[in-house]
């Protein structure tokens, strides 16, 4: 078994997480990774998607929607800004958003701000993935 | 010397008063608490930032970056945080001090107000004015200091303002608070570097990207981070004022009470001079 690491996970409102973990997964801009102790260190950027703990026998879910992660060879830092355990997702109000982004994206044109519907978009179906993954 | 009638009207006035200044103090004192408790917990999340935007700016060297260097607009963006009410010591105008009494010319500045008395009180001395977030104040969420950061950035890359600051009350402690003026934008590289052994972190994507994504990260912390502590100085302000003001009032009520009592001993002392009087008259 791989040795555990120290993994931090802050917003600005609260310290959300504070534990040893056997790995991390994450999505970033370049792609899925996943974590072991040992990482070299390395900075990246966080895209929406689900953020996968696992501790032993014991794997946790939640939603990851933006921020950055320090990864440093004992020691995992994950800045960010918005993170949701699958208990604090209101799954009728992402199963909305995701609706109402998919539309704008349809309509495309006009003076929609495409990037942040993608964005929303991206956000509701992180949100709704972890709630089923739960 | 005024009559009795007088004299009690006056202390019953100030009595009243005095109640309202300790419920608001108690209020402030209530409020302070969380404020100081949401400041401290953000903290971490700060610091983390902090490191992280150090090391990276310092590892980057002289790139060219639009955000490490003013553009050509001469405009400054001023975000500016005050409360949104009164009856806090100097706490309001030593923010607008702050932004007038500097060597910034008056019509540089677009003024992105946060808390309604500097709104009101800088649209009143025709200063140009940017978008409004004073709602903001009353309860501050990461989520506001997004939208901020994303117009004032947004202002940026379009050339609108050249420069961006943040002008907001520190909170050192309860007593001490700092009007504190913060230059955003564009980050000089000097000031942030530091030869933190941190320092090797390799970047994915690529240093410049990384730039580009958690600059407007950092500014949004940190103008979050104002907000923060500038609720909890604001409410450490009025704490302090109200304060003061229960304490003036029992002084007040003490002297009046003085003047009160002495006029009633006068009062009794004329009366039964005239009993005498009378019933000597008679005999």
């Amino acid at each position: 078994m791989a040795d555990k690491f120290k993994l931090t996970i802050v917003t600005p409102d609260r310290a959300f997480f504070d534990e040893e973990a056997d790995m991390v997964e994450f999505n970033t801009t370049e792609g899925e990774i996943g974590v072991y102790a040992g990482h070299a260190p390395l900075t990246v950027i966080v895209k929406p998607g689900i953020l996968t703990i696992t501790q032993g026998d014991n794997v946790r879910n939640a939603a990851l929607h933006a921020g950055f992660v320090q990864i440093l060879p004992q020691e995992i830092t994950i800045l960010a800004e918005i993170i949701e355990w699958p208990a604090e997702i209101d799954e009728a109000r992402a199963n909305a958003a995701r609706q109402r982004a998919e539309g704008r994206l349809a309509e495309r044109g006009g003076n929609i701000d495409v990037a942040r519907a993608e964005a929303a978009l991206m956000r509701s179906i992180a949100r709704i993935n972890a709630v089923k993954m739960k | 010397m005024a009559s009795m009638r007088d004299i009690k009207r006056r202390k019953s006035s100030v009595q009243s008063t005095q109640q309202i200044t300790k419920a608001m103090k108690l209020v402030s004192t209530v409020k302070l608490q969380r404020a100081k408790g949401r400041a401290e917990k953000s903290k971490t999340y700060f610091n983390c930032m902090y490191e992280t935007v150090v090391s990276m700016l310092s590892k980057a060297g002289d790139i060219n970056h639009p955000y490490l260097k003013a553009n050509n607009s001469t405009k400054k963006a001023v975000i500016v945080i005050t409360g949104s009410r009164g009856l806090a010591g100097g706490y309001n105008s030593n923010i607008i001090k702050l932004v007038r009494d500097n060597e910034w010319n008056k019509d540089d500045l677009i003024i992105y107000p946060v808390g309604s008395k500097g709104r009101d009180t800088f649209a009143r001395l025709g200063y140009e004015m940017g978008e409004d977030y004073s709602a903001a104040i009353e309860e501050p969420i990461y989520a506001d200091a997004m939208t901020i950061s994303n117009q004032v950035l947004d202002d940026f890359a379009t050339g609108r303002v050249g420069e961006i600051y943040v002008v907001y009350t520190g909170f050192k402690n309860t007593v001490t608070h700092i009007p504190t003026r913060l230059k955003l934008l564009p980050i000089k590289i000097e000031d942030e570097r530091s030869n933190d052994d941190k320092a090797v972190l390799d970047f994915e994507p690529e240093t410049e990207d990384a730039i580009d994504l958690i600059i407007p990260k950092y500014i949004t912390s940190l103008i979050y981070g104002a907000m923060i502590e500038a609720v909890a100085s604001e409410n450490a302000a009025r704490m302090q004022a109200m304060d003061n003001a229960t304490n003036n009032a029992d002084e007040i009520i003490s002297s009046l009470s003085l003047l009160y009592n002495r006029a009633r001993q006068s009062a009794i002392t004329q009366e039964l001079t005239e009993i005498i009087a009378g019933a000597q008259a008679i005999s």
